[in-house]
């Protein structure tokens, strides 16, 4: 799996698409939020897609995992998932970390954990020893409520809280949203090594930089719609989308 | 006096304890789906006719365990195949199903066993009394009773805190979303614990059945009192409606047991200045006793007043 990760990004871009979205409609009452999104991920990339504030980036992971429910389609390890119910598209192996967190304030790191697990299926990717490994702070306080953990902390547990689930791609929601610089740079030692251990990872980001240095290929939103598709290196080079698209 | 303390406080943690068998279910139900359950108190009544019916073929004891089974098994059905349609469409219409339950299942059991009260008794070997305080016998089944709601409260507790299912139940309290998106069918979850819920008012109702009255308005009589106990402890507050029960139990049992008016404190102190006549007068001499059945509502309103979210809730009532 891991050999993946090693391919020029070229090459990605021709691998199995893990999940493959085409043509995503997505409405909130009657306000059309979603005009036709189409993007793919393959095995073993990292894909950021990025915008301004409230170009539906959040929504289209949403209806991906059907709690936005989604019209077009939305095909995962070539299944389709369009339609099913969330905790269905969490099974098929689709892992998600919301932009607003969701940690459970009154349980513990722990308990928090323990919920990413899906039950019944042992033997993952990822034990304790390697989330504490990554993350010595989260077994510090494994027996502190989840809400009183610091921002980045937060953070930190929602991502190893969705490892725990074993994830073959996990969506992750602007995780690098209020915190420090020190906490960023954790974040995305944290996402590296999520990718290196052969899972794909969705990013959602506003953060131009981090977004560049980690993914082999990006997509830019605008009004509900993919905009630009493309390498970090065309991105970097096509000041005009930047322009219109990115800088606020 | 002193046998007045210790027989009421007694009757009153039993009652507090039977409460807060009905008053966790509805709590635990209303914390997930944010929908308050009126027919309740129905359910509980359905333990009390079904564990009468079944203990005629069969005996009490197998009465206990198989009532409270098959009320929470269509407890299960209501919300998988009732509440779940409806709860689309919002909570009004939620409510207004849980509201015509109530009256469809009280309608059912006029049917089937009529309005006059039923003949459910405490079974033989329950029937004597466990000790005699200052003259007075306290029923063996009373305390059969306490055991039960302390044990099942005790179950409930160790289900909730230290098991898988009920670490999920208690972050879907908060987060049902996440939690579904975690991989967990929470549907699935709501249902049991709808199953559960209801199955617990009707263990209350089949061991308060006998030592109570098993009659249809059972359900009417009792289901205010249950609504009071949720909102006085906070909605939503699973230890809110601990505290609430046991202290709406004690009140009302000690308000009941008090024989005493304005007027009797007064002429205890020697003064004998009765207005007799009006509206006043009849204030003078109403005892706490006959005021008794309001007691929780008048409880309602002040803690409303001064805590709108409840004794332990955070939530808006
Ligand atoms: N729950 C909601 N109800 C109604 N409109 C919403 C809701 N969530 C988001 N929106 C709207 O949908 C659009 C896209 O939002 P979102 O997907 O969150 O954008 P982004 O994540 O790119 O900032 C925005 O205009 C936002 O106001
Ligand atoms: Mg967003």
């Amino acid at each position: 799996m891991s050999a993946a990760l090693a391919m020029p990004a070229a090459a990605a871009a021709t691998a199995p698409a893990l999940l493959e979205v085409e043509d995503l409609h997505a409405y909130y009452g009657k306000s059309h939020i979603l005009q036709g999104v189409s993007f793919r991920v393959g095995a073993g990339e990292i894909v950021s897609i990025l915008g301004r504030n409230g170009v539906g980036r959040s929504t289209t992971l949403k209806a991906i995992m059907g709690d936005v429910p989604p019209r077009g389609q939305i095909r995962f390890k070539g299944q389709a998932i369009a339609g099913l119910k969330p905790y269905a598209v969490a099974r098929r192996g689709l892992g998600y970390v919301p932009e607003e967190r969701a940690i459970f304030p009154k349980l513990t790191v722990r308990q928090n954990l323990a919920l990413g697990e899906k039950g019944g299926r042992r033997g993952g990717r990822w034990s304790y020893a390697d989330i504490f490994r990554l993350f010595p702070r989260l077994e510090e306080r494994i027996d502190t409520p989840g809400g009183v953990l610091s921002g980045g902390e937060q953070q930190m547990l929602t991502i190893c809280r969705t490892l725990m689930g074993d994830p073959d791609l996990i969506m992750i929601d602007e995780p690098t949203e209020g915190l420090s610089p020190q906490m960023v740079a954790r974040v995305a030692e944290m996402i590296g090594e999520i990718a290196a251990r052969g899972v794909s990872v969705l990013l959602v980001e506003q953060k131009l930089t981090i977004a560049l240095k980690l993914s082999q290929r990006l997509y830019v939103m605008g009004h509900g719609q993919v905009v630009f598709e493309g390498t970090p290196a065309a991105l970097s080079a096509d000041e005009a989308v930047r322009r219109e698209w990115l800088e606020v | 006096m002193l046998e007045l303390v210790i027989i009421s406080t007694l009757n009153g943690v039993l009652y507090g304890m039977l409460l807060f068998l009905m008053a966790s279910g509805l709590t635990l139900i209303f914390s997930m789906m944010g929908v308050l359950n009126f027919a309740h108190a129905s359910f509980y009544m359905l333990g009390a006719f079904f564990g009468y019916q079944i203990s005629k073929f069969t005996g009490f004891w197998i009465g206990l365990v198989a009532a409270p089974v098959v009320v929470g098994g269509i407890g299960a059905l209501v919300e998988r195949y009732g509440l779940r349609n409806v709860h689309r469409h919002g909570h009004v219409p939620e409510l207004l199903f849980t509201f015509g339950l109530a009256y469809v299942i009280e309608e059912v059991v006029q049917m089937v066993w009529g309005k006059l009260p039923v003949d459910y008794r405490v079974p033989a070997v329950l029937d004597f009394p466990a000790f005699t305080v200052f003259g007075t016998n306290y029923p063996a089944y009373k305390l059969f009773m306490l055991a039960i709601s302390v044990a099942i409260f005790l179950a409930l507790l160790a289900v909730l805190t230290r098991t898988r299912v009920g670490l999920i139940i208690q972050a879907a309290l908060t987060h049902p979303n996440m939690v579904a998106m975690l991989g967990h069918d929470v549907p699935k979850v709501f249902m049991l614990v709808f199953g559960v819920g209801t199955g617990l008012a009707a263990v209350a109702g089949v061991i308060a059945g006998p030592a109570l009255v098993t009659q249809a308005n059972m359900a009417g009589l009792l289901g205010p009192i249950l609504f009071v106990v949720v909102v006085v402890g906070g909605l939503g507050s699973l230890t809110g409606a601990f505290a609430a029960s046991l202290l709406i139990g004690l009140v009302q049992t000690f308000a009941i047991s008090l024989d005493v008016s304005v007027a009797s404190v007064f002429r205890a102190v020697g003064i004998d200045a009765t207005p007799s006549e009006g509206v006043l007068g009849d204030l003078w001499n109403v005892t706490i006793a006959q005021v008794g059945p309001i007691i929780p509502y008048l409880l309602l309103v002040l803690v409303l007043i001064a805590r709108p979210t409840g004794l332990l809730g955070n939530r808006e009532a």
